[in-house]
Order: structure tokens, then C-alpha cells, then sequence
């Protein structure tokens, strides 16, 4: 505790110099741009300093566990050594990341490809669409105080997913992503990267896994981002889910753009880690823009899940609609933070924001701190936050109607997230979540 | 004695701002006899306590306060920056003319009185108060009760004289509720408090008239850092009404206060707060209450005036099936920041709350709502209910919304609920229609949308809310 502060700010853990110049050694071959980014990304991460108490982006969060010590770039992996589970969605293609590296493509079906869709690792396009990836990864500023962190993913992404939908496109069918973090000790740094082009429409299903080879207590690193960018009236639903090991410490930084009458639907799906943090960012940046901001979180054991949200309105008639819930068992802890800021000019804004917490244990612990900050007098603004058991009269009707106890509970859990589950517009992929969290709650 | 000199104040330049201040909008000329000087340090502490004559543990206890206070940092992470125009070494800690209050209004010297005059204090006094208490600056400049409330054994009189007479009860809670260093600004009240009032309220009495204090300020670059602790014994009820004004000079006052409340076993404390500083004034108060159990405390909190308002009434609930609630009214004009809320700490089974906080943001005021809801392990029954409704007046008005609500364990059940929203256009021309002006039908919407919360002030106070929102809302449309 007495150590100076100076030290402390500088704490790299084993993300150091040594290891930074071997990562750019694994990357040289990728543009100089970027490459200057990384590096730029490096010296701020060194430079920042770790959260502490008095910071508000921080509030209830177990700031003193983020250590970053005892973790190492992992060694590559074969596709063939991944127990990789396909999830049951036939998509039209899929990507599948293992330790930071491309290990499998199915490519597109190739009436897409012919469209001009372009499904690729995030280093292919580095090197092939350069210009697309510069105007759009990770373009958006870090806004919840974890710039450290975020400047930690930029600094050492190596390999990632990469979607281009062009203009007036639909790539109807869900692409899927997977990304796996291999072996104890294993750092990874995830991203995908989506471009929806003026009324385009794609569906993609990324998924966070650690491989089950290492067990379910592998002491993993995962420092993973997305950016979300819709155009003109395009459609975009991203569907995440995040089953890291018991023992991750894990951030994600989600952006999301949507311009004039664009669609965005994100839907987070939160199990696995030890620390889960989850920062997303919404941009309502042009008129007729609407985000739907979904997350659904099982909390086991001693888990702890932060989830951190803004939603700007930033031009008139945009709106916005967020809800999160949380199911807490055991000594689960989870905090959301949520924040609706209305710019000046952003009347006729429609925004809202709501965090249901369902407490399944006398020990767990649910922090909310739903806010607004509104600045247009023509809006219409809310906000809920509710924390509470089952509701006991919906459980007494069940058990009347005579289904037994346990049974009833589980009924009104899945009703609980199936509010959620239902924006879900993909039948298949609805059901693959579906079944998802019910061996969640089995295990 | 030469007739008390009105000192000019200059003419607001916002008439919309102005309206509402100018009852209190005036100062006389007042020659102080003791007076701190400006600035603060031990000198300035040891000064004060000297003055009040005051018991060694009392000046201990400032002295520890004052070096709490510089310790501490400005809590601007998560407060507004405005809190570093705040310069305290311009500030004149302690002015007074003398330390006892009189009992009667003909013993109150001529220039003092003329300002309470002006305020209505003693004809409110004849009409419907139990006691009164009229703080000038830092000292009460009047202090009564009626016979009869004093007859039950009801203990009324401020700060210095509580703790010189009545020590037996009031040391014990003084200074427990709201421990020095819960703040910066409750640390700098410790080191410098003077005035406020001590109540006391013996078992099974029930106080039938409010008890009502009045705080004024008179001088420029003057700190107001008034001292309460209210003590419901088991059983007791009481009501205690605050009101505050002072005039607007061109540099900026502070007001810094910290109010304790106790209510034991099965008691009820209401205490009814209608702040009307003049614009310029910065008002950061630190106010909690505790209730044990079957206890009820109840805030009632309206906030019309001063430049910064920064004020989280708070009641922790540390009996079994005790209540808090918070009342919650506060409107933002054009330079006025009211950021307040409230705080439930729940610490025993099956205790409730209830926060329903209005706010009001006219021109380019900002009106924050910020609140704690906190309720730890293994606690069963507890509930809260927070509703928070902000209404935007103005195109360019601002609102903000900040609660923080931690719930552990399965057997207990909040609800947060927000909304912001404007006045509805099919609203105001219904009534237009109806031959109303578009400014009388503002008006009268607004008065709706704090209709609920307003009726449960005493009536006086409900009318006097009313007029003052009339008068803010005069020239906000149109």
C-alpha cells in the first residue's frame, strides 16, 4: 500500500516493453499507420495510471483486484486442438480466433462474397482495406476511466474479425465469430469490427470461450473490443456472448455509431470470467438513429460483473432504449452504470434505460447507478432500477396451478430473460441463446 | 441609537431571477461587536470558542475539526468545479453582536429587528408557531418558545447554549450523527459552528405547533455555519420549520451547515426546509437523521434560491421497521445549480423508505438529482421507493440524474423510477383555450407537476412555495 505513486502509475504487470517488442514483431508485416498507433497505444498504457477509489467511472468495482500480473502473449494453436463447439446457427460464415491468431475460416457463401461483402480477419483487412479500418477501429474515445485498459487492447491487438456489408446489402444470415483464449496464463485481445454501409443489414454472433482443455479455472487475461458502425438506414445486430473462464479477468469496450435511421441491436450475454468489465458506447449521431442496448447476465459463485453504459444523443429525433438484466446467485456482485446524455440540440430525443436486478441469494450484491444528463427540454426521458426476489404472488400462481417449487422458480427466471431473448429477430439464434443460459443455470 | 441605514442593493439585471429574492434582498448596516476577522485558522476557531465561553472538549473538538477540514480535498471527482470559485481566506467566519438571545422582540436591537420585521418572523410567531428562533449572522438574535411547550419540558435554544445548560443530553449525540469528517464541508461546520438550534424533546410529547427557526444573512463575504441536532425521545413528535434569506451582494456568501436528527424508539421528527438564499450564495449543508426503531423521520426539502445547492438529506434506519422519507422540491433559474437528493442507509430488518424528489429547471438552470440507496447483508424486509420527476422549462435548461442503489441478498426489493420531460404543449394550449395566458397556464402546469409533494407542506408554507413558483415562472415563456 505505501508503494509511490510514481510506480504505481507506470504498472505494466507482465505487459512490458519486452513483451510490447515481440508483439510488433509478430505484426510487422501490417501497415506503418497502424503500427505508429500501437505504439502510441503502448506508451499511454505505461503512462496511465491504475483506477483507484475516488474515481467515479470505478464506483463499487473491486478496483484492487485488476491485477495484471502472471499472464504471458500465449503460443499459437491449431484449430484442431480447440474442443470448438459450432453453436447450431447456420450461418453463412464463420471466423475462429485462437490466441490472438486466425486458426479456421469458413468463408462466405459466395453469393455474398459476389455482393461485395467482404468477412476477413481484422490483419487481412489492415493490409487490403486499409482505409476502412483507419476511419472506423476503435475511433471512438474511451469514456468510463478505464483508458489504461483501453489503450492496453489497442496497444497489443494482433489479429481480429473484420465485416463490411456495402450499401443496400443484406447478409441475411448471422456470421459467426469465435474467439478463444488457449492455456493458463493466456492474454488475449480480441476484436471485431463491424461496417454496415448505407442501408445494409447484417447480423453477427461473436463469442468469447476459453478452452476447455485448460480447465475451467485457467487464470486468463481478455481485453477485448468492438466497433459498430451503421450508415444510413442500415441495420445492424450484434449479439455477443462471453463465457470466459471462471478465472478471467476480462474487459470489453463496445462502440457503437448509428447515423440517419440507422438500426443498432446489441445484445450482451455475460457468464464466464472472475471480473467481467463491459463499457458500452452509443452515438445517436444523426436524426432517426436508434440504438437498443440489451444485456443479460448470469452471476455464479463470487463473480463480479461491472457493465458501464452511455447512451449520447447527439441530433434531433433519435432515440435510444437500454435494458439490462441481471440474475445473481450465490456471492455474485454486479454493478451497471448507466448514463443518457441529451446534447443541447437533441430535441425530440427518446431515450430509455432500465436495469432489473433478480436476487437469487441471500449473499449477492446489486449496485445501480442509472443516470441521466439532459440538456433538451423536448424529450422524453426515463429511467428504472429495480432489485428483487422472484415475484412470490407469480410463483404462488405457478405452484397453485401445481407445478413444484423448483420448477416454478426456473420458469420465472427464463421469463425473466426471455424479455430480453425475444428482440432476438433470428429464430435460430434465439433458441442457441436460449439453450445457452439454461445450462448456465444447470451448471 | 441612530435609526438603522438601509444599504442599497443593486438592482438584479434578470428580472426573472430577481423577483422572487426581493423580499430578502435588503441589509442594514450593523455594527458587530465581536467579529473573527477574515480568513481562517486556529486563531479564528480559538477566537470563537473563546467568545461563546465555552467548555474545553468544545474547543478540542473545533481544533481537530479545522485540521479534518484542511486535510481534505475538495470533493470536485464527483461535484461541480464551481465548489473552487468558493475562497475561504475572503471569508468572515464569525460576526455577531453578542452571544445571549433576547426573549422578547422589544429587547432585540432596533436594526436587527427591522430585518426580521420585514420578513413577517414575529407575526408568523403570534400566529402559529410553538417557539421561534431568529439567527442574525452567527449568533440567535431572538430565541422563544411559548410557555406552554416549554411547560412539557421541550428543550429550545441554540448551539452554545445547549451544550453550556444541557450537556446530559445533548453531548451524547452532538457530532455522532454526522461525525466530523464525513465531509469537507461538515468538517469546516465542526471548526467554526455557531448558532442553529438544539432541541429537545422528552418522552410522549407531542409538540402540537411547529417549531420554526429563521436564518438570516446580513453581511458580505460573511460563512453562515448554523449547528442543529434535534432529540426525539421515545415516543415524541415534533415539527421544525427552517426558512433562510439573505440580500444579493456582488461577491459570494456561503452557507454551510450540519443538522442532526435522533428520533428513538417510536418517535417522529418532521423538519420542513424552505431555502430562499439570494442567488449568489453558496449553500452546502450536510443533513442525516437517525431513526431507531418504530421511528419515523420525515425531510421535507425545498430548494428555490442560492448560486450552488449541494444537499443529500439523509436518514439512516437503524431500527427495526423504521420509515425515512424525503420530500424533495427544487427549482433552477438562469445561474443557479440546485443539486440535491437524498440518502437511505437501511441498517435493521424491515425498514422502509421513500424518496420522491420534483425538480424544476427554468432558463439555463441545471437541477441535479443525487441519491443513495444502501442496503447491506443479511437484512429481510427492507424496501425503497425512489421516484425522481424533472420538468424543463426552457429550451436550453438542464437536468441531471445520479443515483447509486446497492441491494444485497434476496429479501428485500427497491424500485427506482425517472422521468424528464416538458411541460405538454396540449396542456398549455387547453388552458389557452380556455382563456388563459400561455404564461398563467405554464404556471398552473407547473403547480400541478409539484401539487402532490406541496400539499403535504403546512399550509403556510404550501402557499408561500406556490406564490414563489408563480413569481419564478413570470417571463420563462413566451
Amino acid at each position: 500500500m505505501s508503494s509511490p505513486v510514481s510506480t504505481l502509475s507506470k504498472l505494466t504487470g507482465s505487459f512490458t516493453a519486452e513483451a510490447f517488442a515481440a508483439h510488433l514483431a509478430r505484426v510487422a508485416h501490417l501497415p506503418s499507420w497502424w503500427l505508429d498507433r500501437q505504439r502510441a497505444a503502448y506508451a499511454r498504457f505505461v503512462e496511465l495510471p491504475m483506477p483507484k477509489r475516488t474515481d467515479e467511472g470505478w464506483r463499487f468495482s473491486n478496483y484492487t483486484a485488476l491485477t495484471l500480473d502472471g499472464f504471458q502473449l500465449p503460443p499459437a494453436v491449431k484449430a484442431e486442438q480447440i474442443a470448438h463447439r459450432e453453436i447450431g446457427v447456420t450461418g453463412a460464415g464463420t471466423l475462429l480466433l485462437a490466441n490472438n491468431r486466425l486458426a479456421q475460416h469458413v468463408p462466405l457463401a459466395p453469393a455474398l462474397a459476389q455482393q461485395g461483402v467482404i468477412f476477413a480477419s481484422l490483419q487481412h483487412a489492415l493490409l487490403y482495406h486499409g482505409d476502412l479500418v483507419r476511419s472506423h477501429l476503435l475511433a471512438q474515445p474511451s469514456k468510463f476511466g478505464s483508458d489504461k485498459f483501453a489503450a492496453l487492447h489497442e496497444a497489443f491487438l494482433e489479429d481480429g474479425a473484420f465485416i463490411y456489408v456495402p450499401k443496400g446489402v443484406d447478409a441475411e444470415l448471422p456470421l459467426g465469430v469465435f474467439h478463444y483464449a488457449c492455456g493458463d496464463g493466456a492474454a488475449v485481445f480480441p476484436h471485431t469490427l463491424v461496417i454496415a454501409e448505407e442501408n445494409a443489414k447484417v447480423t453477427v454472433a461473436d463469442f468469447f470461450r476459453s478452452d476447455s482443455a485448460s480447465g475451467a479455472q485457467a487464470a486468463q487475461f481478455a481485453c477485448g473490443g468492438n466497433d459498430l458502425y451503421a450508415g444510413h438506414g442500415a441495420q445492424v445486430t450484434y449479439v455477443a456472448m462471453q463465457d470466459w473462464s471462471r478465472d478471467t479477468l476480462s474487459f470489453q469496450f463496445n462502440a457503437i455509431v448509428a447515423r440517419r435511421d440507422a438500426k443498432v441491436l446489441s445484445l450482451n450475454l455475460h457468464a464466464g470470467a472472475r471480473q467481467a468489465r463491459h463499457e458500452s458506447f452509443s452515438q445517436l449521431a444523426a436524426p432517426g438513429a436508434h440504438s437498443e442496448m440489451l444485456a443479460l447476465t448470469i452471476a455464479h459463485g463470487t463473480q463480479e460483473f461491472d457493465q458501464r453504459t452511455l447512451q449520447i444523443h447527439q441530433a434531433p429525433n433519435t432515440s435510444s432504449n437500454l435494458l439490462y438484466k441481471n440474475a445473481l446467485l450465490d456471492a455474485a456482485k454486479t454493478i451497471f452504470s448507466g448514463l443518457i446524455v441529451v446534447d443541447p440540440d437533441a430535441q425530440k430525443t427518446d431515450a430509455y434505460q432500465s436495469n432489473r436486478n433478480l436476487m437469487l441469494s441471500d449473499e449477492a450484491e446489486a449496485n445501480s447507478l442509472p443516470g441521466l444528463e439532459i440538456q433538451a427540454n423536448d424529450v422524453r426521458c426515463t429511467h428504472g432500477a429495480t432489485s428483487a426476489r422472484i415475484d412470490a404472488e407469480q410463483e404462488f400462481y405457478l405452484e397453485s396451478r401445481g407445478i413444484r417449487p423448483a420448477q416454478a422458480q426456473e420458469l420465472l427466471v427464463f421469463g425473466f430473460f426471455e424479455e430480453v431473448l425475444g428482440k432476438i429477430e433470428n429464430a435460430q439464434l434465439h433458441d442457441t441463446l436460449a439453450n445457452i443460459i439454461r445450462e448456465k443455470f444447470k451448471s | 441609537m441612530k435609526p438603522p441605514t438601509e444599504i442599497e442593493t443593486a438592482a438584479t439585471e434578470n428580472p426573472v431571477v430577481g423577483i422572487d429574492q426581493t423580499a430578502g434582498n435588503f441589509s442594514y448596516k450593523v455594527d458587530y461587536a465581536f467579529d473573527a476577522g477574515t480568513g481562517l485558522n486556529e486563531d479564528t476557531v480559538r477566537y470563537i470558542s473563546s467568545v461563546k465561553k465555552e467548555a474545553p472538549w468544545i474547543l478540542e473538538f473545533r481544533l481537530a475539526a479545522l485540521k479534518k477540514f484542511q486535510s481534505m480535498p475538495m470533493p470536485t471527482h464527483w461535484a461541480t468545479k464551481d465548489l473552487e470559485n468558493i475562497n475561504f481566506d475572503k471569508i468572515r467566519y464569525y460576526l455577531s453582536q453578542g452571544q445571549k438571545p433576547k426573549r422578547t422582540w422589544d429587547e432585540v436591537p432596533d436594526d436587527i429587528k427591522k430585518t426580521f420585521e420585514r420578513l413577517g418572523i414575529p407575526e408568523q410567531e403570534r400566529k402559529f408557531l410553538a417557539g421561534v428562533e431568529a439567527q442574525f449572522d452567527s449568533e440567535a438574535a431572538y430565541s422563544n418558545i411559548k410557555d406552554i411547550v416549554a411547560k412539557q419540558g421541550v428543550i429550545f435554544v441554540n448551539s452554545t447554549e445547549g451544550l453550556r445548560e444541557h450537556p446530559e443530553i445533548f453531548k451524547k449525540f452532538f457530532g455522532k450523527v454526522i461525525p466530523t469528517g464525513d465531509n469537507k464541508f461538515s468538517a469546516l461546520n465542526s471548526a467554526v459552528f455557531s448558532g442553529g438550534s438544539f432541541i429537545y424533546v422528552p418522552p410522549g410529547v407531542k409538540v402540537a405547533q411547529p417549531l420554526q427557526a429563521y436564518f438570516r444573512i446580513n453581511a458580505e463575504n460573511f460563512g453562515q455555519f448554523e449547528r442543529t441536532l434535534i432529540i426525539a425521545d421515545e415516543g415524541a413528535e415534533v415539527v421544525y420549520m427552517e426558512g433562510c434569506t439573505a440580500p444579493k451582494f456582488s461577491t459570494s456568501t456561503l452557507h454551510s451547515a450540519v443538522v442532526e436528527l435522533v428520533a428513538l424508539k417510536g418517535a417522529k421528527i418532521q423538519y420542513i426546509t424552505v431555502q430562499n438564499w439570494a442567488n449568489n450564495v453558496f449553500n452546502l449543508v450536510t443533513k442525516r437523521g437517525v431513526a431507531h426503531e418504530d421511528a419515523e423521520i420525515k425531510w421535507i426539502d425545498c430548494n428555490i434560491g442560492s448560486r450552488l445547492t449541494m444537499k443529500y438529506p439523509g436518514v439512516v434506519l437503524k431500527g427495526e421497521r423504521a420509515r425515512g422519507e424525503v420530500l424533495s422540491i427544487a427549482l433552477a433559474n438562469d445561474g443557479q445549480h440546485q443539486d440535491t437528493g437524498a440518502k437511505m442507509i437501511h441498517a435493521a430488518n424491515n425498514t422502509t423508505s421513500n424518496i420522491i424528489a420534483k425538480s424544476i429547471s427554468v432558463g439555463q438552470g441545471r437541477s441535479t438529482y443525487r441519491g443513495v440507496v444502501h442496503i447491506p447483508k443479511h437484512l429481510k424486509g427492507c424496501k425503497n421507493n425512489t421516484e425522481c420527476d424533472a420538468l424543463l422549462i426552457n429550451t436550453n435548461s438542464r437536468t441531471d440524474t445520479y443515483p447509486a442503489i446497492s441491494v444485497r441478498g434476496d429479501k428485500n426489493a427497491t424500485q427506482h423510477e425517472a422521468s424528464v420531460s416538458k411541460v405538454s404543449e396540449d396542456m398549455i394550449f387547453y388552458m389557452q383555450s380556455r382563456g388563459l395566458t400561455e404564461a398563467q397556464a405554464m404556471s398552473l402546469a407547473v403547480n400541478g407537476f409539484i401539487n402532490d409533494l406541496a400539499r403535504q407542506f403546512p399550509m403556510e408554507y404550501s402557499v408561500e412555495l406556490k406564490r414563489l413558483i408563480d413569481l419564478e415562472m413570470e417571463g420563462s415563456v413566451g
